[in-house]
């Protein structure tokens, strides 16, 4: 029930704030707001103390649903499902305190604004949660309704083009999922009963073409999700025309959902068209790395440059799940957590800056660490974070990613590299542009932060760092959850053809 | 003929007037309405007749509902299936049949609701006050003064949809044919009666008529040749000689392409949907909802009950054709109706487009696993057709509402800010289009997900691939609507939303409540249908 409640706690919030009167005091409703998603935080925590990691999927829950045609309403948690749950969690707050601020194009919807969040937020539970398909999936689609109407309704310029496409790109590949998931469901019926869940579908008969092809259909779901180069072009438009916290909830957590869902449905229900796939995917995800890292040094407006240096993480993340090595894949799984955190940060803070100034050119930026250091310093922080300094969080995961994909393919894993050093590109030079040098006429606006935002800001920011030096509480927890995955996928870890001395191997694990 | 002798008695036919009573108290009621049109004084015929003809439609909704309890159970070769064929061969009374008989008395009655709203029209019906009028003489507001009303379309109402029962459950080409004229000829007029531009109204009955007498025409002359082919126009008769064929059966593909023709000209499909957007955007808004969820079922479950039970055994013959128009029809409904500006054309090119994805069911021809319940074509089209119909007859109630001084405002640069005027009629509208878009926790995510899943358990994947393309495609302009509504500011002084009556509200209701019930909680109907069974034959 645990995990039932926890995904509903969000929902019913957003129920009460879209019945609350529109003439209420915006304050009341943005306290109602934050309290909820406080709640769920403290259930998820809850959870988290009470996880077993040893012991695969917990909070079990199981009902039939719809009986005629096998589907159940199940919910458990394993590892990964367990981190980004508590991602989840612990932004959604951030997001909505963010949130306070904001100047929404009708100022009379905050009720149906932070109520969509809410919406949004129980959503993304649900699916981190389901272990049935078919569940999945009908949770994977509504995740869409709340980011439509939070970019479409309370986004900047350009939203409804924005809220369309990304609509539209979305439902393309959730159809394809739901042309596989029909395809599932004739098979399971034809071998008995027909069935949805997790445990039924992982040791399913199908031929060589069928999985294939059910593969496809799910992956390419996914990867529009994720999203991964060339699926990617809804992403920028997106980030651009909505709001800060739209574009924390899009990408750190809705976009995990893809990587995320890699993991569960390809690897595990599809192992060997998954390794059928495992080099193209591999090619595709270093293009991302790259071809998202080159447009983000390109671009002048913040969001869309931060847009497209998710393009690039995302790159990573895929790369490190399609390696099939247990280091590469728990490093993905610790990357998306991180991601998450660094992007929120960087997302968060320009959305201050762009606030403030009017405007989300690079260029209409300028010395601004004179009149606000600490805004610079979140900056600055959030930046570092994003092109993996070492002690910082992300720094951790992209070097599992590396170090595992080195023993798969080294050609790749050296052309991933370039990523960091590109990564430090953009991020450097949209830093000196925006903070260094004198004054530039016009940005004399940009404010300090006030104290909210500090609140905002501070405890990703914590996190990030704290995690940059311990990342081990989240690696024991997700370590064991990748086991059976990749018992599936992979015929163990390559062996290492250098015999390594004690201490140096030490060093890699950290 | 052999003529009867003193020594061979003609043996009395067999009716059944049990099971068939559903059919004969909706023609029955329908004769009574005549009845009232003459004794009646003017002024009272209105509110008489809607009260008549709604206890007609609610008593044959239970006795279906006793007669669908009451089916036998047939030991068919391993499949589920109920019922018996009746009226000495002429009707089947099977699951699928009654169930059917179900749906278009549920859509009756949601339309009788539209057809006796008098609420927008101060007081007056949406039908026209005297249709021998030339529109816009004096004669007509003459008409308007006196506050004459037509109130024949009941009873016509009445005799379509009997001539839809006895379509959905005929089991000769000849009883079918009759059903199918029995249906069209008081649709056609119904579709001539609007109250406000008459002129296209005219047209669109005008068209109605002579595109379907033309395909009617087809049907008959298909059955004919199926006649010839085998020697009877008795669907089980037709079977055993398709099925003990040993030609290749030329004159068989021929009287199948015909009949084919005209079934798929009252489904809309492509190429014969040429009169759809027509006929959809002049005929008065009450009919266009009646006619587009009933006619539609009653012509699906006749065009499956031909194909699978009298041409089954030659499935591999007409499937091919059958994948060609679903893809055809599927795709192009999805792709005109994004260039649509008028509200009723762009449903109805959506009508098309959901005549497709029911034409991947149909398609596969899937008769489920063997010994088990599972989704087959028939029960997945039936759900379909349920979920489809209601969200149908709700969108167009809500477009009897939204109108300006000229009637109905069915352009959809006027529809602009509805969502700001009246939230909960632009959620409702909202909701059938994410239903007709097949979003999950919506009816129709649930008719879409069991038609594609017939298919791909029949075999054809790539038709599943192809709907799921074109849902997307769907999807764009089904939102757009949504857009429109809630995100673009209203032109001038934007959509006057007429206050609906009690009628036209509890209809609105009904039909979103059972679209998001159904959707939620799929289970009990989805049991229905697939306890429903196989056609009997």
């Amino acid at each position: 029930m645990m995990l039932t409640v926890l995904a509903l706690t969000p929902l019913l919030g957003a129920l009460v704030l879209a019945f609350w009167p529109r003439s209420a005091d915006p304050r009341l409703v943005k306290t109602i707001a934050l309290a909820v998603s406080l709640v769920a935080l403290v259930l998820a925590v809850v959870i988290a103390i009470q996880y077993d990691p040893g012991a695969g999927y917990q909070f079990v829950e199981e009902r039939e649903w719809i009986a005629a045609i096998g589907v159940h309403y199940a919910l458990g948690l394993n590892g990964i499902g367990l981190t980004l749950v508590l991602l989840t969690t612990v932004l959604t707050p951030v997001v909505i305190l963010a949130a306070w601020g904001d100047r929404l194009p009708d100022p009379s919807r905050t009720n149906s604004y932070l109520a969509w969040m809410l919406a949004l937020e129980g959503l993304a539970i649900g699916v981190f949660a389901a272990t049935d398909v078919f569940l999945f999936y009908v949770l994977f689609e509504a995740t869409l309704v709340p980011l439509y109407f939070l970019i479409g309704a309370h986004g900047g310029v350009g939203r409804s083009y924005a809220a369309v496409k990304f609509l539209i790109y979305n439902l393309v590949g959730g159809l394809l999922m739901l042309a596989a998931i029909v395809g599932l469901y004739a098979l399971t019926a034809e071998a008995g009963e027909a069935s949805f869940l997790h445990s039924d579908l992982l040791g399913l008969e199908m031929g060589e073409g069928t999985e294939r092809l059910l593969f496809l259909g799910f992956f390419i779901a996914f990867a529009i999700k994720a999203p991964l180069w060339p699926l990617h072009t809804w992403l920028p438009d997106a980030a651009a025309s909505a709001s800060a916290s739209t574009s924390v909830l899009m990408v750190s957590i809705v976009d995990k959902i893809g990587t995320f869902a890699m993991i569960r449905w390809c690897l595990e229900i599809f192992p060997n068209a998954s390794q059928w796939a495992s080099p193209v995917v591999l090619v595709l995800a270093v293009v991302s790395i790259l071809y998202g890292a080159l447009l983000a040094i390109g671009q002048d407006d913040l969001r869309r440059l931060i847009a497209f240096t998710s393009v690039s993480h995302f790159g990573f993340i895929i790369l490190g799940i399609f390696a099939f090595t247990t280091l590469s894949t728990a490093g993905a799984t610790l990357y998306m957590f991180n991601h998450g955190l660094s992007t929120a940060v960087l997302f968060l803070v320009t959305g201050m800056m762009i606030a403030r100034r009017g405007s989300a050119n690079i260029s209409d930026f300028g010395g601004v660490q004179k009149i606000a250091p600490v805004l610079a310093g979140v900056l600055l922080i959030g930046g570092l974070s994003s092109l993996s300094l070492p002690g910082l969080a992300p720094f951790v995961s992209e070097f599992m990613v590396l170090a595992g994909t080195f023993t798969v393919s080294r050609p790749l894993a050296v052309v991933a590299t370039l990523g960091i050093i590109l990564a430090a590109l953009y991020i450097l030079l949209m830093y000196r542009r925006t903070m260094t040098g004198p004054l530039a006429p016009g940005a004399e606006g940009v404010r300090e932060l006030d104290r909210r935002e500090v609140a905002t800001l501070a405890p990703a920011v914590v996190l990030i760092v704290a995690l940059g030096f311990v990342p081990q509480p989240l690696l024991s927890v997700i370590e064991p959850a990748l086991e059976p995955v990749l018992a599936a996928v992979s015929a163990g870890d390559p062996v290492p053809t250098q015999p390594v001395e004690a201490g140096a191997s030490e060093g890699a694990q950290e | 003929m052999i003529a009867p002798t003193a020594d061979t008695p003609i043996p009395a036919a067999q009716i059944d007037y049990g099971a068939l009573s559903p059919l004969l108290i909706v023609a029955g009621v329908a004769v009574l309405g005549l009845v009232l049109e003459a004794v009646l004084p003017r002024r009272r015929r209105f509110v008489i007749q809607a009260i008549v003809t709604a206890a007609g439609l609610v008593v044959a909704l239970v006795t279906s509902v006793l007669v669908y309890l009451d089916l036998p159970d047939v030991d068919e070769v391993e499949r589920v299936a109920r019922g018996a064929v009746e009226a000495e061969g002429a009707v089947t009374v099977d699951g699928p049949g009654v169930l059917t008989w179900i749906l278009l008395v549920v859509f009756a009655l949601l339309s009788l609701g539209l057809f006796a709203e008098r609420r927008f029209e101060a007081g007056l019906s949406p039908f026209t006050g005297r249709a021998a009028d030339v529109p816009g003489s004096r004669e007509e507001s003459e008409a308007v003064t006196h506050r004459l009303e037509h109130t024949e379309v009941f009873p016509l109402m009445l005799f379509a949809l009997s001539g839809m029962m006895l379509f959905a459950t005929a089991n000769d080409l000849i009883t079918m044919f009759v059903a199918l004229e029995v249906l069209s000829l008081p649709l056609y007029v119904l579709c001539a009666v609007a109250r406000r531009r008459r002129l296209i109204s005219q047209e669109a009955a005008l068209k109605y008529f002579l595109l379907g007498a033309f395909s009617s025409v087809f049907f008959l002359y298909g059955a004919a040749l199926a006649y010839g082919y085998a020697g009877s126009l008795n669907l089980t008769l037709i079977d055993e000689a398709v099925t003990a064929r040993s030609d290749s059966g030329g004159l068989l593909l021929v009287a199948m392409a015909m009949i084919a023709v005209g079934l798929l000209f009252k489904i809309g499909a492509v190429p014969f949907h040429a009169w759809t957007p027509d006929v959809y955007q002049g005929a008065p808004t009450p009919v266009t909802a009646f006619m587009a969820a009933a006619t539609k079922a009653a012509a699906f479950v006749a065009l499956m009950r031909v194909f699978f039970v009298a041409f089954g055994g030659a499935s591999w013959d007409w499937r091919p054709t059958i994948w060609a128009v679903a893809v055809l029809t599927m795709i192009f409904g999805s792709i005109v109706a994004i260039a649509q500006t008028d509200v009723k054309r762009m449903l109805a090119y959506s009508s098309i487009a959901h005549a497709g994805f029911l034409l991947v069911g149909v398609s596969a021809a899937y008769l489920g696993v063997a010994d088990g319940l599972s989704v087959t074509s028939v029960s997945s089209v039936l759900f379909y057709l349920f979920v489809y119909g209601v969200a149908t007859i709700g969108a167009f109630a809500i477009v009897t509402v939204v109108r300006d001084s000229a009637g109905e405002t069915t352009h959809l640069a006027k529809w602009a800010g509805l969502g700001r005027q009246s939230p909960w009629l632009a959620g409702a509208f909202t909701l059938f289009m994410l239903s007709f878009a097949g979003i999950p926790l919506t009816a129709g995510f649930i008719g879409k997900w069991g038609v594609f899943a017939a298919a791909w358990a029949g075999g054809t994947w790539p038709l599943v691939v192809i709907g799921v393309l074109a849902s997307a495609l769907a999807a764009y302009f089904y939102v757009r609507v949504v857009v429109l509504m809630f995100f673009t500011e209203p032109v001038g002084d934007g959509p006057t939303i007429a206050a609906p009556g009690v009628l036209t509200t509890v209809v609105i209701a009904l039909a979103a409540i059972a679209t998001v019930v159904f959707g939620i909680l799929p289970g009990p109907m989805l049991d229905v249908v697939q306890h429903a069974g196989a056609f009997v034959r």
